[in-house]
């Protein structure tokens, strides 16, 4: 026995694919081209599995102003929020982050990760319970742990289940955090919003929803889920992130509740790390700015989703529940699923794969995100590179080809 | 409220599908080094439970659950 042994299924299946040359896991970007165009592990390709959905990574309003930002500000804060890591541009942000989503109070978080896992873990202590979907971020899950309350989930996106855990919480429920998110990231559904919130206002309780990948896709103004379902008042903390519409790094919470300034100085992700650097803060401005200028983006995000979607459903693959600008086919084998990721990379598609425990269920996902940047020609060069795959092909194939 | 016997022989019958005709399920029974349940079963076995007893199993308690007599002494505690 050793720390290390633990370390040996990931071991494993490293050296089993680096035997066949499949690099899926850390694959190198050794160029970026552009917001959807990239050489990765030595092929150029069409990136579709980025996240960048608002396509805004290369927009010259952004890199302008985060250039300006660092000439003037340097290249990092060095310092945490709570100490010397608030400039006047972080506070800036949060204004204008509460101001969008209407809301009084706004945190800014130096990632998205932070911002999830920390309000996850702080909302709710010991003596406390936290009720979440099943399927919730990593970062939720990492948090709630940490949090030392009860922890209770309920089966996915299902509202008669999460009203049955409610119901048996009896007095406790008021002391109970409901955790929900908006597009869910790997299979690209929608929770039921309504229906959650329906039952929330039967039972109580608080309820928090991650809209990591709704921001900027959902809702008249771009605000979300909640924003679309119409039911913003009833959500009590919206947390999110700049990794994804807003093309940069960082995440935040809003929320009515007085109470979430006194909850910053108790969210130990927040106190002990450095803050966002100023160019980061300076690019997310702009990003959000444009956001709200540019309605034009979430239209041609959706169409581009519609042209994926429908088009790897003609193919024949198994694709999510619903239209979304996560587009992920489902494999069953495994080993099928490594060995059509490397084709597609061959092919001039990078997609990111997915397997357990990372994806729902047993099944392994080749996972794509559409940009609002992506052409039509982009989307349709993607769907020929689905349609080279050999449906037959397994791993134990790959070792003759 | 159900009582540990109740509890127990439930446990049996839910897992049976889970694990292979020959095998023979005690209260010693190891649900993951020996049974080789994946944690997405037993997590599908734990909400047929949930539902049977009308209780919710806080995740909490998974870490202190090895064997069927520990989950069936962890869920006469909830009931």
């Amino acid at each position: 026995m050793s720390l290390f042994d633990k370390f040996k299924p990931i071991i494993d299946i490293r050296s089993e694919l680096d035997s066949l040359g499949i690099m899926p896991f850390g694959a190198v970007t050794e160029k970026i081209l552009s917001p959807t165009e990239a050489i990765v592990n030595g092929h150029e390709v069409i990136l579709a599995g980025t996240n960048n959905y608002l396509g805004l990574t290369f927009d010259p309003e952004c890199i302008a102003a985060a250039k300006t930002a660092i000439e003037e500000q340097g290249t990092g804060t060095t310092g945490s929020r709570m100490a010397n890591g608030t400039f006047a541009e972080h506070v800036r942000l949060e204004q204008e982050l509460a101001g969008f989503f209407d809301k009084q109070y706004a945190i800014v978080f130096s990632t998205g990760y932070a911002a999830t896992m920390g309000m996850a873990s702080t909302l709710a202590g010991p003596g406390d319970v936290i009720v979440m979907d099943a399927d919730s971020h990593a970062s939720l899950y990492d948090g709630v742990r940490l949090s030392g309350a009860e922890v209770i989930r309920f089966r996915h996106s299902d509202a008669a289940d999460l009203e049955k855990r409610l119901r048996r919480l009896g007095e406790r429920i008021s002391n109970t955090l409901i955790i929900v998110e908006g597009i869910y990231s790997m299979l690209g559904d929608r929770a039921p919003l309504r229906e959650f919130v329906e039952v929330k206002r039967r039972y109580g309780g608080l309820l928090m929803v991650d809209e990591a990948h709704s921001l900027g896709m959902l809702g008249e103004h771009g605000r979300g889920l909640a924003e679309q379902e119409g039911v913003e008042d009833d959500v009590d903390f919206i947390v999110g992130t700049f990794s994804k519409s807003l093309g940069a790094i960082g995440g935040y919470c809003v929320s009515n509740h007085p109470q979430l300034d006194a909850i910053r100085f108790a969210t130990r992700s927040y106190i002990f790390t450095a803050s966002p650097s100023p160019s980061v803060i300076a690019s997310t401005r702009a990003a959000l700015r444009l956001l709200q200028e540019r309605p034009g983006l979430r239209k041609q995000l959706w169409d581009n989703a519609r042209q994926l979607y429908s088009g790897l459903q003609e193919l024949g693959f198994q694709v999510g529940p619903e239209v979304s600008p996560v587009v992920a086919v489902t494999v069953e084998d495994r080993d099928r699923a490594i060995f059509w990721w490397n084709q597609l990379l061959q092919q001039g598609a990078y997609v990111n794969l997915v397997m357990p425990p990372a994806s729902p269920g047993n099944n392994s996902l080749l996972r794509c995100s559409v940009s609002a940047a992506h052409t039509s020609e982009q989307i349709d060069r993607i769907l020929a590179a689905f349609a080279t795959l050999d449906k037959q092909a397994s791993l134990a194939a790959s070792d003759n080809a | 409220m159900p009582e540990y016997n109740e509890l127990i022989t439930r446990i049996y019958e839910v897992l049976q599908p889970f694990v292979k005709a020959e095998v023979e399920l005690t209260e010693d029974s190891e649900l993951v080094t020996e049974l080789g349940l994946t944690s997405l079963q037993v997590m599908s076995l734990i909400e047929h439970i949930e539902d049977d007893f009308d209780i919710s199993v806080p995740l909490n308690i998974l870490p202190d659950i090895r064997t069927l007599r520990d989950l069936a002494n962890q869920l006469v505690k909830l009931t």
